[in-house]
């Protein structure tokens, strides 16, 4: 018997599925405008640049750099309290999209903007994959 | 365009109940005891309201309607914009008003944020929050401190804001709670103190964090013409809200430190036709004290980055040159999402602050800041 799962799921739309199908394959999938080619994140159904709402799915590389970041000290969910303190940071992928996960393995005193960072993937239960960053190699 | 609401309306009643951590009553009861206060205040009866915009979480516009007996609603509406409601209320009523749908408005909030549901499960069930729950809330980006401290940080590492400043803006807050008889901190706070508070989201302290409260505050906006009656109104100017680059999520902005305020200011001030130096006393919503700094800002009392110098030196406390959130704010008075910030702002214009009343306040400023950058702001003048 494992411990029961408490983190918060996601509930995938039909604009948000490829996304969470490709993290189950361990890879960051992005919306890229059939238009224009402008890339978008989060999913959403137009494109914000010309407003086609063709939509072609490109795998990220997952390297990207950090923008912003905090350190979570309080659980404001149970699901986190074994956790904190963790860091969650804000990333610039190489795509020119943004996206948040807690990073991984990081004294918070070596945190600066720009620094540069990787994904990594956890299975977090059977059905839900989750992308987490750790500092590139 | 730019005057198109300056002097339509004015704020004619103001009503608070007692702010707490557990209230006696119920949302709708807080809700309906601040609003017959704040009829009362305005030398109206019940039966004279025909507007009411309630808080967008909480009893809808018909329970008010119930509860107060109004039979002569002409229009409801919410304004689903977080703690930038309750200003965009404002714009929302001024507009009905000019437009010769309404002449009495009533603006309400009530909640039980501290007795009942806390801010983390409050903004997981609201409906502007569901992109952040689908792929920050698994990852555990939950609550409104973790989501904004990165705003915080990048401004410290850009810009060299630092704890100090901080400290400077909830000391200020609590010394000016503690003049307050309907404010919930009236523990004396010093830098030192704020230094110690646990962190809770870095940089985010305990003491930069705002309350949560128990509590209902209401006001009437009524049409100018029908305002001369009242006691002791108190025109708008301007009012506006803004709204950021990418609302729904602060991770896809292009820049984090520039909010909807940035938008709505220059709109508000063009309208109200004064500039920055007539604001005699300013109510900025305070949902965290990097907040503060941000939306001065935005609101062009200092350039991008230089916030922090600018609220040093006590230049945003009583007797500074732009004396800020003198009920003590929801850093120290209480959370009514920013409900309390347009009530104080009325009590200024009106010469009712009491002991922390700014000599010779004629004009003044109030913000609303919510939704994860949403942005509202009203500019005031007690009517000659």
């Amino acid at each position: 018997m494992s411990d029961p799962y408490l983190k918060p799921l996601p509930e995938p739309s039909i604009d948000s599925l490829p996304y969470w199908e490709g993290l189950k394959d361990r890879r960051v999938m992005l919306q890229r405008c059939s238009d224009c080619r402008t890339v978008r994140h989060y999913p959403r159904p137009m494109c914000g640049e010309c407003h086609s709402m063709e939509v072609d799915w490109i795998e990220a590389s997952g390297k990207g750099r950090v923008y912003s970041w905090t350190v979570a000290h309080h659980p404001f969910h149970i699901g986190f309290k074994a956790e904190t303190p963790y860091i969650l940071a804000t990333v610039d992928l190489e795509e020119g999209v943004r996206i948040q996960s807690q990073l991984l393995d990081v004294d918070p005193a070596d945190m600066k903007i720009g620094l540069a960072v990787e994904v990594i993937f956890g299975q977090a239960t059977d059905d839900l994959v989750l992308p987490y960053f750790r500092v590139a190699k | 365009m730019a005057d198109s609401l300056n002097g339509k309306a004015a704020i004619t009643g103001i009503g608070e109940t007692e702010y707490s951590r557990g209230a006696d009553k119920s949302s709708i009861g807080l809700m309906l005891e601040a609003s017959l206060k704040a009829i009362l205040d305005a030398g109206l009866k019940p039966q004279d309201i025909d507007g009411v915009i309630p808080y967008s979480l909480g009893p809808v516009g018909e329970e008010i309607m119930t509860g107060l007996n109004l039979t002569d609603v002409r229009f409801s509406a919410q304004t689903p914009m977080g703690g930038a409601s309750p200003v965009a209320a404002l714009q929302c009523a001024a507009a009905v008003i000019a437009a010769g749908v309404c002449n009495h408005v009533l603006v309400v909030l009530g909640r039980r944020g501290s007795s009942d549901s806390r801010v983390a499960n409050r903004i997981a069930a609201m409906p502007q929050f569901r992109q952040i729950s689908e792929f920050e809330n698994p990852i555990g980006a939950i609550a409104p401190a973790q989501l904004y401290a990165p705003m915080a940080r990048r401004h410290m590492e850009l810009y060299g804001t630092n704890e100090d400043q901080f400290a400077e803006i909830a000391v200020t807050m609590r010394e000016h709670a503690m003049l307050n008889d309907n404010a919930i901190m009236k523990k004396p706070m010093t830098v030192e103190d704020h230094h110690a508070s646990r962190m809770i989201s870095d940089p985010f302290r305990l003491f930069d964090c705002c309350l949560e409260s128990d509590g209902g505050t209401a006001v009437i906006v009524s049409a100018a013409d029908r305002a001369k009656d009242s006691r002791a109104p108190v025109t708008i100017l301007g009012v506006a809200e803004g709204h950021p680059d990418s609302p729904s999520t602060i991770t896809q902005r292009p820049d984090l430190m520039t909010l909807g305020l940035a938008k709505a200011a220059p709109r508000a001030f063009e309208m109200a036709g004064v500039k920055h130096a007539d604001i005699d006393v300013a109510q900025i919503y305070d949902c965290f004290t990097y907040m503060v700094i941000c939306e001065l800002e935005d609101l062009g009392f200092c350039k991008k980055g230089e916030g922090g110098a600018y609220v040093e030196g006590g230049r945003i406390r009583l007797g500074g040159e732009l004396p800020t959130n003198t009920h003590g704010g929801l850093l120290s008075q209480a959370h009514i999402a920013g409900m309390n910030h347009v009530y104080e702002l009325v009590r200024q214009l009106r010469g009712e602050g009491g002991a922390a009343q700014v000599a010779g306040a004629e004009i003044g400023l109030v913000t609303g800041y919510g939704d994860l950058g949403d942005g509202s702001v009203a500019i005031m003048q007690k009517a000659s």
